[in-house]
């Protein structure tokens, strides 16, 4: 096993499944030559070739109807939208065509497509690159959407998204391609979909978060546990559809919960998540459901992101007072 | 002294037009105009395309009076787009791919979509999209040129498999103005990938006239931006049109990459039966003028005088027609209602938590 960072294990992930299996296509702006803008596909279109690893004109809706037509005609296509706020571009054929067609066909087909994109604030992109939009994909119905928090997720989970035969946006969080390394082991192992980890055990609380969230999680965790207050840091990895059931085993262990997110708190997955802790467990509740989001805003300047993200700080501050309600 | 013009722009605007001719085969009177677009077919075939095109004409006719009773639902009119529609698909096997749009049902159905499906679609039922997987083709396209870039990746995929199959995609003039529609031919050309793009011109996006979609003289010519043919045929024309495809086939499938095909032609009626009311925007002066071009006319008039084709010919397939519509529509009846239980399970083929927490709560509900 070595260290590595999240985006070798991505590297990592997508040369494994290219190797096994020939009809996995790697494809997109970029991604051939130049290995990607942050080198996620450094150095695979050398070892497996132009026919499975390949560039694209620049169009994000024409690449992801390539995938479409690709997986139509039997492959498993990984298509890369360079960053997801350009997501824009094909929202139809996401969410619109991709997402609904087993459904529209009554499941006689399958699109086994994962979309692959790096999201996330904290790293000072210019405007429109880094928008926290995966509630806006978690609102439909059809597709699943991914977020690793590190690095041996991040290939257990795309070797999972990649086998599976629905569809899946699998979103790379750009401050954790490069922070820190864990141990990944080599060749193939699976993450499952829809299943949340226990980053951390804990009793007095329980934090639902997920993507670089759970680094802040984690830090703010530590802190509290200073003055014996327990977070369990639940990490959703599939942030649509949700795997509730550990949510709500958690929360009924320990009666007190946050929902912890990245994204504007209007909408999205924390929303989502603590609607159904009230609809499920309310009555395990001994404080209200806290939540740590973005201010409703568009997504920040570079220089105020410091500001506008939420931090291990803010997580730690609503914990401590849900915990003292 | 005035400086020399080096540039003249309406001479380059002349030079593009030039290249962009209609192929026009069959006059109105169905007399030959340009022997070299006469196709190699068979009598056999001649008069197989002609029944095609009379059987199209009939499904339109009932279509329209089975949505106004009620008995169909969302129907959008195909009367004079015969040779558009069916004299290009007929220059297609079954194995090459068929992505239409939603006025493309008839070219479904000959692809092999059973017509009692195509009833169901219409009605909103999903056993209408229930494919069988010999079937090469997707459900009709309601956004418009969504098809376009699905079509470019199953011609790359068909490319990538070695196949000598192409897809074929259908959109309107309308539709030529997407974003979507020119991502297609661009990624299908970059790739030289196997597929045929077509646009009927039928005149009208809607309300809005051929004129005003594009300053383009032809909608063949948008080819040229992405590097791949592009030709305008008379729609109205079988011959014509079939030729065309025939050849678009052929070059498409020997890995030279995609053809795009205007067919110039008109509906007669309304966009769909879905509230439109073209009397607000054609004059009946310009639906008469149309009429005389009707494909039908000039495909009969030439079986006729070389005795492939008689009035009672076409009765017998008309009434066949009748009957295949009534039997069909029996058929649709038949099929039992939509379950919501049904639906979540489609959704995705590995069931999540609250997909199987909902089909619990819908078994209860449709069970009682």
């Amino acid at each position: 096993m070595a260290q590595k960072t999240m985006i070798q294990a991505i590297t990592d992930a997508l040369a494994v499944e290219l190797e096994k299996d020939k009809d996995v296509l790697v494809f997109g702006e970029d991604v051939g030559l130049n290995g990607g803008v942050f080198r996620a596909t450094a150095d695979l279109q050398d070892k497996f070739g132009e026919e499975q690893v390949f560039d694209t004109p620049l169009a994000e809706s024409g690449i992801m109807g390539l995938s479409f037509g690709l997986a139509l005609e039997g492959y498993r296509a990984v298509p890369e939208i360079q960053f997801f706020g350009f997501v824009f571009e094909a929202m139809d054929e996401i969410v619109g065509q991709i997402a609904r067609t087993r459904y529209r066909m009554g499941g006689t087909r399958n699109l086994p497509i994962t979309l692959r994109a790096p999201f996330g604030g904290g790293v000072h992109t210019p405007e429109l690159h880094s928008d926290n939009l995966e509630g806006m994909i978690a609102q439909a119905p059809g597709i699943r959407v991914v977020i690793p928090s590190n690095p041996y997720d991040a290939k257990g989970l795309l070797i999972s998204s990649i086998r599976s035969n629905d569809p899946v946006v699998y979103l790379e969080h750009m401050k954790l391609y490069r922070s820190f390394r864990e141990e990944v082991p080599d060749g193939e192992y699976e993450v499952p979909l829809d299943k949340a980890g226990i980053a951390r055990e804990g009793n007095d609380i329980t934090i639902v978060t997920y993507g670089a969230m759970v680094r802040e999680s984690l830090k703010a965790a530590e802190n509290l546990e200073k003055d014996n207050i327990s977070a369990e840091i639940i990490d959703l990895r599939t942030v649509s559809p949700v795997d509730m059931e550990t949510i709500i085993a958690s929360v009924e262990k320990t009666n007190r919960v946050i929902v912890v997110q990245e994204a504007q708190k209007q909408a999205g997955v924390a929303a989502k998540i603590s609607s159904d802790i009230a609809e499920k467990a309310i009555l395990s509740l001994e404080a209200p459901i806290g939540r740590v989001s973005a201010p409703d805003t568009v997504f920040p300047f570079g220089q105020a992101e410091g500001i506008w993200l939420p931090n291990a700080t803010d997580v730690e501050e609503k914990a401590r007072e849900i915990v003292n309600f | 002294m005035a400086k020399k013009k080096t540039i003249d722009f309406q001479a380059l605007l002349n030079d593009v037009d030039a290249l962009f001719p209609t192929y026009q085969a069959l006059d109105q009177d169905g007399n030959v105009v340009d022997e070299s677009l006469v196709p190699d077919l068979s009598d056999h075939e001649l008069v197989e395309l002609m029944s095609q095109m009379v059987w199209s004409r009939v499904l339109d006719q009932r279509s329209t009076a089975l949505n106004r009773q009620g008995r169909l639902g969302f129907f959008a009119p195909t009367a004079g787009q015969e040779a558009s529609q069916l004299a290009s698909h007929f220059a297609f096997e079954k194995e090459d791919v068929l992505l239409p749009a939603y006025r493309d049902v008839p070219q479904l159905v000959k692809h092999g979509l059973p017509l009692y499906q195509a009833f169901l679609w219409s009605r909103g039922h999903v056993v209408g999209n229930e494919y069988d997987d010999d079937l090469q083709a997707l459900p009709p396209q309601i956004i418009i040129g969504a098809q376009y870039v699905q079509a470019a990746g199953v011609a790359l995929g068909l490319k990538k498999r070695g196949k000598n199959n192409v897809v074929f995609t259908y959109t309107g003039d309308g539709g030529s103005s997407q974003g979507d529609f020119y991502e297609a031919i661009n990624f299908a050309g970059s790739y030289k990938a196997n597929g045929v793009f077509y646009v009927q011109n039928n005149g009208f996006a809607i309300s809005m006239p051929r004129e005003h979609q594009t300053a383009a003289t032809t909608i063949a010519q948008k080819a040229v931006a992405a590097g791949i043919p592009g030709i305008q045929v008379d729609g109205m024309d079988p011959f014509a049109v079939y030729t065309v495809s025939k050849l678009a086939r052929e070059w498409a499938a020997n890995g030279n990459g995609p053809v795009l095909i205007e067919t110039v032609t008109y509906r007669y009626g309304a966009h769909t039966l879905s509230g439109d009311d073209p009397t607000r925007y054609r004059s009946k002066e310009l639906d008469d003028e149309w009429q005389k071009k009707d494909p039908l006319i000039r495909f009969r008039n030439y079986l006729e005088n070389k005795g492939l084709w008689s009035e009672e010919k076409e009765e017998e397939i008309m009434e066949n027609a009748r009957q295949e519509i009534k039997d069909a529509i029996a058929e649709a009846d038949k099929v039992p209602k939509q379950k919501v239980t049904d639906f979540l399970k489609n959704m995705f083929k590995e069931q999540p938590q609250n997909i199987q927490e909902q089909i619990k709560f819908y078994e209860a509900k449709e069970s009682k």
